[in-house]
């Protein structure tokens, strides 16, 4: 890992060493005295904290104290429990992956269903979490970003659902390219805004959120998609998240009666790894795999694997892995899957890659849509493309796996479990596009040309 | 004025200041100082030297130079145009200073630069504060560090003789605002408005709340930004506050008239402090 992390910029140097967590936390973790779990942030080690503007500390401490009552309130998670359950449709299925785990030198294949939720991923979890506490400050409107649109549609879902007025941010850009979930949040009753400021991408639309927050914070409630940004959202993000990692861990006990040999998600901000990863991350035994964005290939400069060729730096209220240049200015991320494409990464990642409790590696944009298609013929499943990273690198740990069994073992007594984040609906003009399969003149190919994913 | 100075050791004596002793120069002749802001690089690096001298020779008291950054949250649609065609137009980080010696050697006007903290970080925060301090300036006004992430910066400026401008805002709660006012030195940047930066018709009363708010906790000097476009306002704000902060209209001015426009608002600016009558 470390001899693979330099400069995204130019001059090679890195700092991961000097930024490292100190010594004595890492050996507390490593003699297994200090459990990982249900990490309260601020600081992830030297990751996390409050860089944000003072205008909107007030509101951030708020919502701390809303949150950190609303966990201790049997009514807010029995609320919370019933929305999963008999709204988002949870629990989630684990799905053993028989004709996949072919692909994967053998080993057993688990999929975790989050894309068989309601809306189609593992947003939900997060957005009816968040809307909850947005009604219990007493806010009546709620901001997102979005980048592909599925947060933004989570969001508007939960808005919709909760009464409150919701207000999306997505790049202009993205707007035009994702014409259907445009229309898709505004049959929620969402608005929808093009945000035409600086690189028109997703971190762009955060930053516009932002400047709406700092507008409106009395009636407003910022409801970020991921596991990144200023204190508490990191940890409240990661805590709405955890019901995925659970799940799966008493899922695969009662399939397997043994915990995985390695747990696997894709990572862009984080949010569904760390919800997957939390609940393995004190089973020591358990390796931990998140899968960024490698685009054209970390080689190429066109990516967005944030931990493997970030630096540390500060976006977005947190600091964490970033892709910067020379100059602190944040670099514009590459990925076939909008979802990834975030040139930031959420600070308890930043902290698991550093103290070894977890690994990244890129998957570069082939890697994923071969996966992608392999899930879709051997499964039946069409996976986002976003997960198909995750699929991808779930292959080479399997195969790892296979190649490194003792004396007596086999593949099949390695288990693996693959966080299925989402359903690949919106990606089909993207993949029929990618593989070829429209024809010349179709309506369709105009807009795959253009990037839609439906 | 100042209700409680034995409370506020950071902004108190000016005495090592450049921003102290600039709003205290203004303060000895009876009116409140003019802050002008723009950023470097817009649309080149002379061109903001030349522009901060004009301000410099037309009444502005302290000039406020902004790094441009590729995520600048609490700028409004001007102040992001200008900074977006820097960056288009090729400026880097190291060049701020650049700017600042530019202009220190040419007047006497105390400059300082206002930076998102990421570039600051990048380059490292010792080594930015080392070069900030050999180019003439002032110090810095930090609009996304708030004092509890600042230990570094706190250590950097204090080595260097540095200002350390942190702001402070209508949601600030008593508690932070004491903080704040502790960890400032050279003055307190009283957000006026919740929102970001952008010429607006009225300041509201909310600014006057927030002055007097950090005025009690102890500071010496607090100065109002954020929507400040126009004489009026100057001399409005001026009566409560001590140093008034325009940004947005000068941006403005030097995108559609060039220097001699910046040179001619900051005259016009400046009869709301009563330095060009004076």
């Amino acid at each position: 890992m470390t001899d693979m992390h330099q400069d995204t910029g130019h001059d090679g140097t890195g700092d991961r060493a000097e930024d490292a967590i100190d010594a004595g936390t890492a050996e507390a973790f490593l003699s297994h005295d200090e459990s990982l779990r249900h990490a309260p942030g601020p600081y992830f080690g030297s990751y996390g904290g409050r860089w944000m503007p003072e205008s909107l500390i007030a509101a951030l401490d708020e919502l701390q104290d809303t949150f950190d009552k609303a966990k201790a309130d049997p009514e807010f998670t029995a609320q919370v429990a019933e929305l999963n359950r008999n709204y988002a449709g949870r629990p989630s299925l684990l799905t053993e992956a028989q004709r996949f785990a072919e692909h994967c030198g053998g080993v057993r294949i688990f999929l975790k269903r989050e894309d068989l939720n309601h809306t189609g991923s593992h947003k939900i979890n997060n957005v009816l979490g968040q809307a909850l506490i947005a009604k219990r400050m007493g806010k009546t409107r709620v901001i997102a970003e979005t980048g592909a649109g599925q947060h933004g549609v989570a969001s508007a879902t939960a808005a919709a659902l909760l009464g409150l007025e919701c207000v999306v941010y997505m790049g202009a850009e993205d707007t035009r390219r994702q014409a259907l979930n445009v229309a898709r949040m505004q049959l929620l009753g969402a608005t929808v805004v093009p945000v035409t400021n600086g690189s028109q991408t997703l971190k762009d639309a955060i930053n516009e959120a932002l400047r709406d927050w700092v507008a409106n914070v009395e009636t407003t409630h910022y409801l970020l998609g991921t596991a990144a940004g200023a204190h508490p959202f990191p940890s409240m993000v990661r805590y709405f998240h955890e019901v995925i990692g659970d799940e799966a861990r008493e899922q695969i006990l009662e399939q397997t009666g043994k915990l995985p040999d390695a747990v696997c998600a894709c990572v862009g901000g984080g949010s569904n790894a760390i919800g997957m990863f939390h609940g393995f991350l004190d089973d020591r035994d358990v390796a931990l795999y998140g899968f960024e964005a490698g685009g054209d290939g970390v080689e190429t400069g066109r990516h967005a694997a944030t931990i493997t060729l970030g630096r540390p730096g500060v976006l977005h209220g947190a600091r964490s892995y970033l892709m910067q240049d020379e100059d602190g200015q944040t670099m514009e991320s590459h990925s076939i899957s909008a979802g990834l494409d975030y040139p930031g990464v959420g600070p308890e990642h930043a902290y698991l890659a550093d103290i070894g409790r977890a690994h990244y590696e890129p998957i570069t944009d082939a890697e994923a849509m071969e996966a992608f298609k392999i899930l879709s013929q051997a499964e039946g499943i069409i996976p986002a493309i976003e997960t198909a990273h995750a699929l991808a690198g779930a292959m080479k740990v399997g195969r790892r796996l296979a190649a490194d069994l003792g004396p007596g073992e086999k593949a099949s007594d390695r288990i693996v479990v693959v966080n299925l984040s989402g359903r690949g609906d919106k990606d089909v003009a993207t993949a029929a596009e990618y593989f070829d399969l429209l024809p010349d003149d179709s309506a369709e190919q105009e807009i795959a040309q253009e990037g839609e994913q439906l | 004025m100042t209700t409680h100075p034995a409370t506020a050791p950071s902004t108190g004596p000016a005495t090592g200041s450049k921003a102290a002793a600039a709003i205290e120069k203004a303060r000895s002749e009876g009116r409140a100082a003019l802050i002008g802001y723009l950023p470097a690089g817009f649309p080149d690096v002379q061109a903001t030297i030349d522009a901060g001298i004009a301000m410099a020779e037309n009444g502005v008291d302290l000039i406020e130079i902004g790094i441009p950054y590729s995520d600048p949250v609490m700028d409004g649609h001007v102040i992001q145009e200008a900074t977006v065609e820097a960056l288009a137009n090729g400026f880097t980080v190291p060049r701020i200073f650049d700017v600042v010696a530019g202009i220190t050697s040419a007047t006497d006007a105390a400059v300082l630069v206002m930076t998102y903290w990421n570039p600051v970080m990048r380059m490292g925060v010792r080594e930015f504060a080392e070069r900030l301090a050999a180019a003439g300036g002032a110090g810095l006004i930090t609009p996304d560090l708030i004092p509890d992430e600042a230990s570094e910066w706190l250590e950097a400026s204090d080595a260097f003789g540095l200002d350390r401008v942190f702001l402070v805002a209508p949601s600030t709660s008593p508690q932070r605002m004491q903080a704040t006012v502790d960890a400032s030195r050279g003055f307190v940047y009283a957000v006026s408005v919740m929102g970001v930066t952008g010429a607006r018709t009225s300041v509201g009363a909310a600014a006057r709340a927030v002055v007097d708010a950090a005025h009690a906790a102890g500071a010496e000097r607090v100065c109002v930004g954020l929507g400040v476009s126009s004489s009026a306002q100057v001399r409005e704000i001026g009566a409560y506050a001590d140093g008034v902060i325009v940004g947005t209209a000068l941006v403005a001015a030097l995108r559609d008239g060039g220097v001699d426009a910046v040179a001619e608002l900051t005259r016009e600016l400046s009869t709301g402090t009563g330095k060009a009558s004076a």
